[in-house]
């Protein structure tokens, strides 16, 4: 699938004609630079490696800036690798003109870290319910995690405790209210993952 | 990148000019709806409860006592659905919220007014 890189800037409403509030999310797409094109002579695969936010050569390894100095781009804060795109160019730019109003589009990012979570919060268990009749201090606890001397193991993938969040999420199917090409922007209908100001990559 | 939010705002949300008010003031409310294809205005008059959000997304809260039941409607003040806002009284209160209102009946349920002493 084509796409870019983008930042989520936040989120805000924006009313139709028929009065109707659409809670949005702005996202900043591209530009994105082609920094390196993947053939199936070459690599094995056809891909696009796209790089997106402005760094400097400061905080770039001398391998890094070699790399960019061959698409003739200044060092860039995030690459990402696409398909989809026929015949680009090392040195294209695509921006947010890259959508249309309308259509609908995937958004892929990295949730926010919530830290080492129970079960309640983290599968959304019930929890005990009552915080008398011998309760004591068992009242977010998991429960049973499985039987006895057979199976005599937890099986796999039993729920338990863990980290939660700052995960790769994707949210499909989001759809673009908005185009401002100017200023590339979109701005995509519902929430996205992760924070304010994370990288998000936006598939068509 | 806050910035960015609030330009898209006033971009895309048209700003109307509403007389300036808070919680404890009385309005009225012009309220344009819409039945089939016919459009009409419906007036709401009541206390405001308070002001929340920013921007686009700014609210506020209207209570009034219907027929002796409180009612109270959440109104998004960028609404296209707003034809006029009129500001009968501004009440003299400490709080920017004031959900202890919610409790006072009758004659309790009563705010002084805010005297100006502008000429």
């Amino acid at each position: 699938m084509p796409g870019l890189i983008g930042k989520k800037i936040g989120m805000t409403s924006i009313y139709s004609v028929e009065g109707k509030a659409t809670p949005c999310t702005i996202i900043e797409a591209g530009p994105c630079v082609v920094t390196q094109v993947k053939s199936e002579e070459k690599d094995g695969y056809n891909a696009v490696q796209l790089a997106y936010g402005e760094k400097s050569d400061k905080n770039t390894p001398k391998a890094l800036q070699g790399h960019f100095k061959k698409a003739k781009t200044t060092p860039k804060q995030k690459v990402a690798e696409f398909d989809g795109f026929d015949d680009a160019n090392l040195g294209d730019v695509f921006s947010a003109d890259l959508f249309a109003e309308g259509e609908f589009v995937d958004v892929q990012g990295t949730s926010k870290g919530k830290g080492f979570q129970g079960v309640v919060k983290r599968h959304g268990f019930g929890g005990v319910g009552q915080s008398t009749h011998g309760q004591h201090n068992r009242l977010r606890a998991p429960g049973s995690i499985g039987a006895a001397s057979y199976p005599a193991r937890v099986f796999k993938g039993m729920r338990m405790a863990g980290q939660t969040g700052n995960a790769k999420v994707t949210q499909p199917n989001l759809q673009v209210v908005k185009v401002l090409a100017d200023k590339n922007l979109i701005l995509v209908k519902g929430s996205i993952p992760g924070a304010k100001g994370s990288f998000v990559k936006i598939l068509k | 990148m806050d910035t960015i939010i609030r330009d898209i705002q006033n971009e895309l949300t048209e700003t109307k000019e509403f007389p300036k008010f808070a919680a404890g003031s009385t309005v009225t409310i012009h309220y344009k709806i819409k039945e089939g294809n016919k459009e009409r205005t419906q007036l709401f008059q009541g206390v405001v409860l308070q002001r929340k959000g920013t921007g686009a997304t700014e609210t506020f809260t209207v209570r009034k006592i219907s027929s002796n039941v409180g009612v109270e409607r959440i109104i998004p003040i960028s609404s296209p659905f707003i034809e006029k806002i009129e500001v009968n009284k501004t009440g003299d209160v400490r709080r920017a919220r004031i959900f202890y209102f919610r409790e006072r009946r009758g004659k309790a349920a009563r705010i002084r007014e805010k005297r100006s002493f502008a000429k």
